[in-house]
Order: structure tokens, then C-alpha cells, then sequence
């Protein structure tokens, strides 16, 4: 096996054994990116010389016997996550040229871990979209098939991991971000329970729906970079006062008798046969190791969508207040007046989707509408948070697809913005009431690989790894990887 | 329900985006499919079921009000468009 496709497990055993350095670790993965980076685009910015000097420092630590569980290991962060001297973009001509004064909390945390970054990861703009097609810069290439997107807005992240140009990746999810690309991509990406990872640095999109997570290469990874995260940070103001617990505690066990709910409203007209069938045949397995499978249902589903394509615009409409063109970011040249500039730096510096958002919004936001749209979806948003409550009654996890296809081709969404803004039905209710879910590898169709679905409720990040590892590990599909 | 481009041109306008005829016709064109999309809302009866605005629970935060470094002030500077003496340049806000 290639050192560029080991797991965080594997590469920090062979770390702690000292069979490799941080630095052969460091610059395989560096080579794999010059080698296959042409093709994939995963990233904005490839940080080599930071790269190279944290895995020196890596080293040394590890010499020292003070290493962590993420010391030395190379990763990428969203390209929407602040990190000091390193340019932020957005993957927005906004940002072009934005350089962070203060890391977001999650960079420190890795850092703090000991962790090598070897670049920003592309996305869509302002993390708007689900193909990474709204990237002001380029699209990037699902590893699996060029020709089709890799998912978003986290579509870089994704691509990184599935093509071993980072071992692991922080991504943001704010209706499917991170799991949606971790389907399309064949990797594990987890959403975890709103307020559990610090929002401190991440470019606001959607406050009340933004999540950091992990998208890593198996299950067992994701628990690794949990613990390095999750946590209560006082620079954060809806971080929940929470300490968490040993995330890797919950790997390896088994899972007779845990209840899991199959809601019928997540297998729908027009989703692919080829998914649906990898799914049921997911769910068998499940039932096979013990599970007590029952099919039940989440009538509110379907409302999940307007509800979400009101509030996230809406905020969005707000927290893009920001960019003005005169603190920081893209500034219009030539303007006449104060007012002029203002208007002229954002027609010119933001791109169709996020102007088509901050449009949305502004309108569900504006006298006149806001009981009709922005009151209505909060209310709704209300129904849909008592459903999951009800739900978790019942059961322990809830098992759906991730999304209703596989990677569609690049360009075949890109003039219909209501077909790109269904591929995340299945991934919106999540982030609608806050619960956590992750997405797993569930089987492959065409090549393709096939995201399975799993939702747990407010803080239960343990039986969510809990059923995912034992699914993983009776399945094959992980071990995949492809062949670029 | 289809927009009026007067109802577009007043939406950019309180959004301070600023938009060509053809951008005006064609945002026109998608937010009404968009917002077509969205009429299933009115439908769900939501009689007494109080507004979420996130989902943590939480009240709002206080802190200590303690001072801690602040940040350097070229590192601020270094990223805005117009500076001069140390400062940030603005346009006449009053003309």
C-alpha cells in the first residue's frame, strides 16, 4: 500500500513504531498531489513549505515521546476555515486575497495535536452549492470518474481524502456539506450535533445550521478527529458546556438489539434504483448483526427542503452583509460614490449563486413577506426538531440513503438551480433540527460509490460511530479506493 | 408566482448588489421557480408550534469582560483595499 493511502490508525502506528517519519509521510502525500492534482483540483492553495516545516516539528515531538493521535499526519481544511498567514478564499473572487488574522479554533486544535496541513480545500463559493461547480476558481473532479462532480459544497475536502492527496480533511456542513461529497466521494463524513465542534473561524454561511466535522477514510478515523475537535470554546457562543468522551470507546462494539428506524419518506420517487437497492441490501446487514430493524416514518421530510432554502439564504443574506469592500476582500475600482462601490464590489466580487442566495433571502427576509416565509420555515423547522424527538423514542439510529444518486456528471445541474438544490433532501433535515448523522461507504453502483445514512439524536456521536463501525466492518466497500 | 423585475430590482437594491438588465431578467426567471417551490410551506398547519432559530437550546452567552491581546494593527490593515496613515480609507459618506 502507497504511504499517500493509509488511515490516521495506520499511519500513527507506523509513526509511533518509527517506521516512517513525518517527513516521508509528509512528502508522499505531496507527491501523490503533484501527481493527480491536475486532474482532481481538490484544492485552492497547496501549502508546501507550511506542510514541510510542521512535519519536521511533527517529528521532533515524536522523538520526544509527545506525540498525540493526530501528530504528524497529513490533512487539508476547507478553504472556508480561517488559518493565520494562509490565505482564506472562500473559493470566492471575495476573498481572492484574504489572509486570516487569527486561525479558527479548529485549525489550533490540530495544530495544537501536532498536525500537518497540506492545503485549503476547494469548495463552492461561500460553501453554496452541491457539485463544487459554484467555485469562483474551478470545478473539482470526483476521483472515482472525472467527469462527475465530487458533491459540495465540500467537494474538495471529499475529493482530497478519496484520492490521497490529504489522509484526513475537516469539512462544513450546513444542509449535507460534508456528507453529501462523502458519499459521491466514497469516504466517511460526519455532521456532528449542532454546537458540539467550535464555529470560532469558520466564514459564517448559515449560523444556525453550520457544523464543522470530519471527512476521513473509515470510521475509526472520524472518532480520532472527534476528539481532537469537539468541545466546548467560549470564542464560539452557541458552543455547547460539554465534555466529550473518548469518541474511539465506541468503536467495536456490537450492535444486537440497538434499534434502527428506516423513515419510508427517504426512499422517493425519482431516486436511483441502483441506491435504493445498495441501501436495502445495507439495512439487511445491519439486521444480520443483531439490529432491530423497523420501517417507520418522518411525515415532515418532504417540507425539510422550502424550510431549509428559506432560513439558510436568510441568514446568509445577513452574514454577507459583511463584505463591503472596505474592511477587507474585493473592492470595486471604479465607483462614484460610497453607495456605487458598495453595490458595484458585489455584483462584481460575488458569483451567481450566492448573489441568487442573498436575493432569496433578502426577499423572505423584507416587509411584507418575513410571516410568510421566514416565520412560517422556523415554525416548520419547530415540527420537523419534535419528529426526530419522537423518533429517538423509538430508536436508536435512523438509516437512509445519503442521497438520492450517485455522482452525476459535471455541467448537468449547473442551469437549474431548483435540480442542484434536490440533491440534499436527504441531508437538510439533519442540520433542520441539529441532530448528528454520518455518511458511510453503502455499496457501489456503476463504479460509483453509494453514501448510507445514519442519524442519531442531540449528542450521540457514540452510537452514531457505534452502528457505523460495526456496519463498516462488516461490509467490504471501505477498503475500496479509486484508481486514479 | 412569478415576480415583477420592479420587485427584483427592489430586492438588489436593499441587498446592495448591484444588477445589469439582463441579471435582473434572469435572477426574475429563478427566484420564482425557486419561491413556486416553496407555496407547499403554507400548506403545513403549525398552530402552536413556536419558532425555532437554532437548535442548541442555548440562552444567550455572557463572559468576563477582561482584556486580552488584540490583533496587530498592520496585520489588519495589510488586508484592506485603501489604507493611508494607518487607517483605513473610506469614500465621502456624505456627498
Amino acid at each position: 500500500m502507497e504511504l499517500s493511502d493509509l488511515t490516521i490508525g495506520q499511519a500513527g502506528y507506523l509513526l509511533a513504531q518509527g517506521d516512517i517519519t513525518s517527513t516521508e509521510l509528509t512528502m508522499a502525500v505531496l507527491d501523490r498531489i503533484t501527481a493527480v492534482e491536475e486532474r482532481t483540483k481538490a484544492f485552492v492553495t497547496v501549502t508546501e513549505t507550511l506542510a514541510m516545516e510542521q512535519a519536521e516539528a511533527a517529528d521532533r515531538r515524536i522523538k520526544a515521546g509527545d506525540a498525540q493521535p493526530l501528530t504528524g499526519i497529513p490533512m487539508s481544511l476547507k478553504d472556508n476555515m480561517s488559518t493565520r498567514g494562509v490565505v482564506t478564499t472562500c473559493s470566492s473572487r471575495m476573498l481572492e486575497d484574504f489572509v486570516p488574522t487569527y486561525d479558527a479554533t479548529v485549525a489550533r486544535r490540530l495544530y495544537g495535536e501536532g498536525a500537518v496541513m497540506v492545503g485549503k480545500g476547494n469548495l463552492d463559493e461561500f460553501a453554496m452549492g452541491s457539485s463544487t461547480e459554484n467555485s469562483a476558481f474551478h470545478s473539482t473532479h470526483n476521483p472515482w470518474d472525472l467527469d462527475r462532480a465530487p458533491g459540495g459544497s465540500s467537494g474538495g475536502p471529499a475529493a482530497a481524502v478519496s484520492a490521497g492527496e490529504a489522509v484526513y480533511s475537516l469539512g462544513s456542513d450546513t444542509g449535507g456539506s460534508i456528507r453529501q461529497p462523502a458519499g459521491f466521494c466514497g469516504v466517511v463524513g460526519l455532521k456532528p450535533t449542532y454546537g458540539l465542534v467550535s464555529r470560532y473561524g469558520l466564514i459564517a454561511f448559515a449560523s444556525s445550521l453550520d457544523q464543522i466535522g470530519p471527512i476521513t477514510r473509515d470510521v475509526a478515523d472520524a472518532a480520532i478527529v472527534m476528539n481532537a475537535i469537539a468541545g466546548y470554546d467560549r470564542r464560539d457562543s452557541t458552543s455547547i458546556d460539554y465534555t466529550p468522551p473518548d469518541y474511539t470507546q465506541s468503536l467495536g462494539k456490537d450492535v444486537r438489539g440497538l434499534r434502527v428506524g428506516v423513515p419510508r419518506e427517504y426512499f422517493v420517487d425519482g431516486m436511483e434504483p441502483g441506491v435504493e437497492s445498495a441501501v436495502r441490501e445495507a439495512i439487511r446487514v445491519l439486521g444480520d448483526l443483531g439490529a432491530i430493524v423497523e420501517e417507520t416514518s418522518l411525515p415532515h421530510t418532504p417540507q425539510a427542503l422550502a424550510v431549509y432554502y428559506i432560513i439558510a439564504p436568510s441568514e446568509a443574506s445577513a452574514n454577507l452583509a459583511r463584505y463591503d469592500g472596505v474592511k477587507y476582500g474585493y473592492s470595486a475600482k471604479d465607483a462614484s460614490s460610497m453607495w456605487d462601490a458598495l453595490e458595484k464590489t458585489r455584483q462584481e466580487g460575488f458569483g451567481p449563486e450566492v448573489k441568487r442566495r442573498i436575493m432569496l433571502g433578502t426577499y423572505a427576509l423584507s416587509s411584507g413577506y418575513y410571516d410568510a416565509y421566514y416565520l412560517k420555515a422556523q415554525r416548520v423547522r419547530t415540527l420537523i426538531r419534535q419528529e426526530f424527538d419522537e423518533e429517538f423514542q423509538k430508536f436508536d439510529v435512523l438509516v437512509t440513503p445519503t442521497s438520492p444518486t450517485v455522482a452525476f456528471k459535471l455541467g448537468d445541474k449547473t442551469e437549474d438551480p431548483m435540480a442542484m438544490y434536490l440533491n440534499d433532501i436527504f441531508t437538510q433535515p439533519a442540520n433542520i433540527a441539529g441532530v448528528p448523522a454520518v455518511s458511510v461507504q453503502g455499496g457501489m453502483v456503476d463504479g460509483l460509490p453509494v453514501g448510507l445514512q445514519f442519524t442519531a439524536s442531540h449528542m450521540q456521536e457514540e452510537t452514531l460511530l457505534r452502528v457505523a463501525h460495526a456496519y463498516e466492518q462488516a461490509t467490504e466497500w471501505h477498503r475500496l479506493r479509486p484508481n486514479i | 408566482m412569478r415576480l415583477a423585475s420592479d420587485e427584483v430590482r427592489h430586492i438588489a437594491a436593499l441587498a446592495r448588489v448591484a444588477m445589469t438588465d439582463d441579471e435582473v431578467e434572469r435572477m426574475r426567471g429563478e427566484l420564482s421557480d425557486i419561491l413556486g417551490h416553496f407555496d407547499t410551506l403554507q400548506q403545513v398547519d403549525t398552530t402552536g408550534a413556536e419558532p425555532t432559530g437554532h437548535s442548541a437550546g442555548l440562552e444567550t452567552v455572557m463572559r468576563e469582560d477582561v482584556p486580552d491581546a488584540s490583533t496587530p494593527r498592520d496585520d489588519i490593515l495589510a488586508n484592506a483595499p485603501r489604507t493611508e496613515d494607518g487607517f483605513i480609507r473610506v469614500r465621502a459618506v456624505l456627498e
